[in-house]
């Protein structure tokens, strides 16, 4: 009997393996592909991969959290891409990832979208976009207090606001610290998002 | 039973060792399939290209087969690879936002396979075209808006009155003597104002000779703001020229009392949001006493009752269930003044002229979003205004001097009047959303007017039962193509004829950010009261728009050509009978045509955002006592606004300048000959007209975290430089061009200095959005 569980399990075991293998496989093979992207074409085309993932997958948050992050950075990239049209697609996605799991990542991915719709108008965009990006990161904090990067994008945020308005690098340097003190005792997961901590660590050396 | 239970461990023993071994080679074989997998699978190559419905290539879709991590991103070229391990029948899935998505059954054998696909554009309200011929969306929400409900507060020269942000923007004409916009050759009574889709019968406070009056309502109570200057909506009727639609806020984002301090006016005033955030409630009132400041700033007529106005205002608003929003506001006005010119007859006499005026303003709308796709609007107004005035001929020691009918010239100057205006109405508009963006509306409107004059001791009134229907689609051919179908049919009870207005308007997109519309249109008019009263059986008023428009706009730029020719038909037209006393007919024609350009950028200059504004007019009619066709005194052939406003963030204070200039506007005397008719004694033209008008916003709180009382100083100057305004010219009774006399503003600027303070809410946020 003992042994027709242990076979079973073994079975399952190795069947999800497999399957695992094959979904880590591309996971890892597509984040290589977003470290090296450069052009939106590359962004896209790893985001679409990454979508493509997610929809075989259907359990798995991470590959949308990916195909969303993937956007972000081509909406960083690109002066010319349109952004209203790029932010609904990654919001779209990152309903899908939601769908699954919802969780301080994909909050992260959603602040970043609308803040790059707030600044392609932030004179009339501030009240709408800008308050759904700092919303986002409110969220974020909600579901994970120790998530670093939110307190680096939040920084950010501030960073980019004239002192006038609340903003600049006085501001801003205790949210860089948090973030640091954050990143050093980060643990991410295999395949997990890991980024932010060489920025972090750099806009608090500009803060000084 | 142990017999049997042994061999049944036998049987699960020798199928567990079965498994098992069948578990190594599975795990053998998978181990060297997944090691050189690919170079021994069989991988077919799927490629293609993604086009749109007219064959354009679209980048950057997305490819894959259904439930496989297979797939590819088209190239520049819409062209796409992939090589896949799958075999048999899948799903080739494209999609790209913008499009419907494409799927396509595919047999995946051991031949390379191409796919074709072509993805329907989706039609979207973001990327469609829309209508702009003739008209400027000015509010935060509406996409095309040129100017923000804070453009039209800041803009230099306005002191906040809408009206006169309006008169910047081109089309309007630069017109100091009367209140009002005049539109393209026409006059201010052909441009109509409304709230929440009803008519407001009476915006502006009430006229006094030569000085234009300032609008009732205040920028801060709307969200949004068109200005149409022609081919508008057939939701709309009985203005030949304009209209501007006026949209109300919805619910306060949190509850505050608001202050205005200032040594013209004080008002306080609040808005309470309930806790729900559902409802909520305001009123407020403000008090305006021009007494000291015109001690300090000399006028130069004399003022023997100082202007006062009291206003006072309450609304509620209530957010229903499904979405929809209920909103009342009323506000109560009463004002005085009374003020004494030289008399144009007269080289010691004076006149003097005073008012008193009760206006009472209601508005309640509905509107609601109903089951598939309705969406209703329902309006319900009622307002009530009286004028009480008294004109008085004066001896140089400001006693009444009374004239008999020897010099009937001067004995009509003396009079007392009494003018009653009320409007009741109610008005019902559904809209119904066809496929895809397209919109059918219709509804009808009911106005029951009542209009009194008591002239000396003459009354004279009219009631008029006024209905409309119409109906309005907007149909969206594709993205780039939409048309706006439109019909009106409107009758009037004392006119006692009926008449059909038909409006077409349509859009192209020529380009991302361009596009052309042109528009055409019938509108009709009711002639004004004072011609009912004496001529009842008078017809409509009838204008023809043709419109031609080109528009570029990005972000921060906004480039606008507009081109027309309107066409007046059945004007009123004066005929005397005696002297100061008339019949009407509808004889009058006319015609305007013109081009106008407006240029806004926000973008060349950081932090400085500017815009230009060019009208060329040319327009003739034969109106009122005019005997032949002439330019009207209220047109210009060129006028041009230059509006500046700059923020410096590190001083918190924001400086704003406008230029506005107009070439010479004509002046006519009309005299009676031997036969009654008109006939044009003299003319001329004025002077051009300029002026540099200065405001600055001085907003200390901006930056301070939830300040708990938000402060804006403000300071203002009409006419900086100084510049001598001449609007036109008096006669006397005698037509002696010599002793014409000129028509000026009271004084040659207005200052304004005032404080608005308000608790409770964080209203950083809009110097931030206006200033950033």
């Amino acid at each position: 009997m003992k042994k027709i569980l242990f076979a079973f399990v073994l079975f399952i075991a190795f069947a999800a393996n497999a399957q695992s293998d094959k979904y880590v496989a591309g996971m890892q093979k597509n984040i290589a592909l977003l470290d090296s992207a450069k052009t939106t074409q590359d962004f896209l085309s790893v985001s679409n991969a990454f979508e493509r993932i997610g929809d075989a997958e259907k359990t798995q948050w991470l590959p949308y959290y990916y195909a969303g992050l993937a956007l972000t950075r081509a909406g960083w990239i690109d002066k010319n891409l349109d952004k209203d049209a790029n932010s609904g697609k990654i919001n779209g996605i990152c309903d899908k990832a939601e769908a699954i799991e919802k969780n301080a990542e994909i909050c992260t991915v959603r602040n970043m979208a609308a803040t790059q719709q707030m600044l392609v108008d932030p004179q009339s965009r501030w009240q709408s976009y800008g308050q759904a990006a700092s919303a986002a990161l409110e969220d974020g904090i909600k579901l994970d207090p120790n998530n670093p990067r939110l307190y680096y994008l939040q920084g950010m945020s501030i960073f980019g606001t004239p002192e006038a308005f609340g903003g600049g690098k006085k501001n801003a340097k205790p949210l860089f610290e948090k973030a640091v003190a954050l990143y050093k005792s980060f643990q991410a997961k295999p395949l997990y998002p890991n980024w932010g901590q060489k920025q972090a660590e750099d806009m608090l050396v500009q803060c000084q | 039973m142990i017999f049997f239970k042994n061999h049944l461990v036998y049987n699960v023993n020798y199928f567990t060792f079965e498994i098992n071994l069948q578990f190594v080679k599975y795990f053998f074989l998978l181990f060297i399939l997944s090691g050189i997998s690919s170079g021994l699978t069989a991988q077919v190559a799927i490629s293609g290209r993604v086009k749109d419905t007219k064959g354009h290539p679209i980048p950057g879709a997305s490819i894959s087969l259904k439930d496989t991590y297979d797939g590819a991103t088209s190239d520049s070229t819409g062209a796409f690879h992939f090589t896949t391990t799958e075999k048999g029948e899948h799903i080739l899935i494209v999609t790209n936002v913008g499009y419907n998505t494409f799927e396509q059954k595919i047999n995946i054998a051991n031949e390379p396979l191409k796919v074709e696909a072509s993805l329907k554009e989706q039609l979207s309200e973001l990327k469609a075209v829309t209508i702009t011929a003739g008209s400027f969306a000015a509010g935060d929400s509406k996409r095309g808006a040129v100017l923000s409900s804070i453009d039209v507060a800041t803009t230099a020269g306005s002191n906040a009155d809408i009206t006169t942000a309006l008169k910047t923007l081109p089309g309007a004409q630069q017109i100091g003597e009367q209140e009002g916009l005049f539109v393209r050759g026409g006059a201010g009574y052909e441009a109509k104002q409304y709230i929440d889709g009803t008519l407001v019968n009476n915006p502006y406070y009430s006229s006094v000779p030569d000085i234009a009056q300032r609008g009732r309502f205040s920028p801060f109570l709307f969200k949004g703001t068109v200005f149409s200057t022609g081919g508008y909506s057939a939701l709309y009727g009985q203005a030949l020229s304009s209209v501007v639609l006026l949209e109300s806020i919805d619910l306060p984002e949190k509850s505050e009392i608001d202050a205005t301090i200032s040594p013209l006016v004080v008002g306080l005033g609040t808005q309470q949001l309930t806790k729900e955030k559902k409802s909520s409630y305001g009123f407020s009132y403000n008090y305006t006493n021009v007494g000291l400041y015109f001690d300090a700033v000399k006028q130069t007529p004399d003022y023997f009752k100082t202007p006062q106005f009291h206003s006072g205002d309450a609304n509620f608003r209530i957010k229903t269930k499904s979405g929809g929003i209920i909103k009342y506001y009323t506000t109560f006005g009463y004002n005085q003044l009374g003020l004494r010119r030289p008399d144009v007859d007269s080289l010691y006499l004076k006149n003097a002229f005073a008012l008193t005026n009760h206006n009472w303003y209601n508005n309640l709308s509905w509107k609601e979003y109903l089951s598939n796709g309705w969406k209703m609007n329902l309006g319900a107004g009622y307002s009530t205004n009286t004028d009480n005035i008294v004109q008085q001929i004066e001896n140089a020691g400001n006693q009444p001097l009374y004239f008999d009918s020897s010099e009937y010239w001067m004995q009509v100057k003396n009079f007392t009047l009494t003018n009653r205006q009320d409007l009741s109405q109610i008005k019902a508009v559904f809209e119904k959303k066809l496929g895809g963006i397209s919109y059918l509306r219709f509804g009808g409107e009911y106005q029951y007017a009542y209009n009194s004059a008591v002239y000396n001791d003459t009354l004279h009134k009219f009631t008029d039962n006024f209905s409309a229907l119409f109906a309005e689609s907007d149909i969206y051919i594709t993205n780039d193509l939409a048309a706006k179908l439109g019909m009106r049919f409107e009758n009037s009870s004392v006119l006692g004829k009926a008449d059909i207005a038909p409006r077409v308007s349509l859009a192209y997109k020529t380009g991302q950010d361009a596009q052309i519309s042109a528009a055409y249109g019938i509108f009709y008019q009711k002639p004004e009261n004072t011609q009912i009263f004496y001529t009842p059986n008078l017809g409509y008023t009838k204008a023809t728009h043709y419109i031609i428009n080109y528009q570029k706009m990005t972000k921060d730029r906004t480039l606008r050509i507009e081109a027309y020719y309107k066409k007046y038909e059945d004007l009123v037209e004066t005929v005397p009978v005696s002297f100061n006393y008339f019949s009407y007919n509808n004889n009058g024609t006319g015609y305007a045509q013109g081009a106008e350009l407006f240029w806004r950028d926000k973008k060349t200059f950081k932090n400085f955002d500017y815009w230009i504004s060019y009208s060329y007019l040319d327009t003739k009619r034969q109106f009122l006592n005019y005997p032949q066709q002439l330019m009207p005194t209220f047109a210009a052939r060129h006028t041009a606004s230059i509006v500046t406003k700059r923020f410096f963030t590190d001083i918190k204070t924001g400086i704003n300048l406008t230029y506005s200039y107009a070439t010479g506007r004509p002046y006519y005397d009309f005299l009676i000959n031997n036969s009654g008719k008109y006939y044009l004694s003299d003319q001329g033209m004025t002077k051009d007209y300029n002026s540099l008008g200065f405001s600055a916003e001085y907003v200390p709180s901006i930056g301070k975290k939830n300040p708990r009382t938000f402060v804006v100083l403000f300071a203002s100057v009409t006419n900086v430089l100084g510049y001598n305004a001449v609007y036109g010219y008096n006669y006397p009774y005698s037509g002696n061009p010599e002793l014409k006399r000129a028509i000026e503003p009271p004084a040659k600027r207005f200052y304004f200095i005032g404080c608005f303070l308000s608790w409770g809410v964080d209203r950083t946020q809009d110097a931030i959005n206006n200033n950033l």
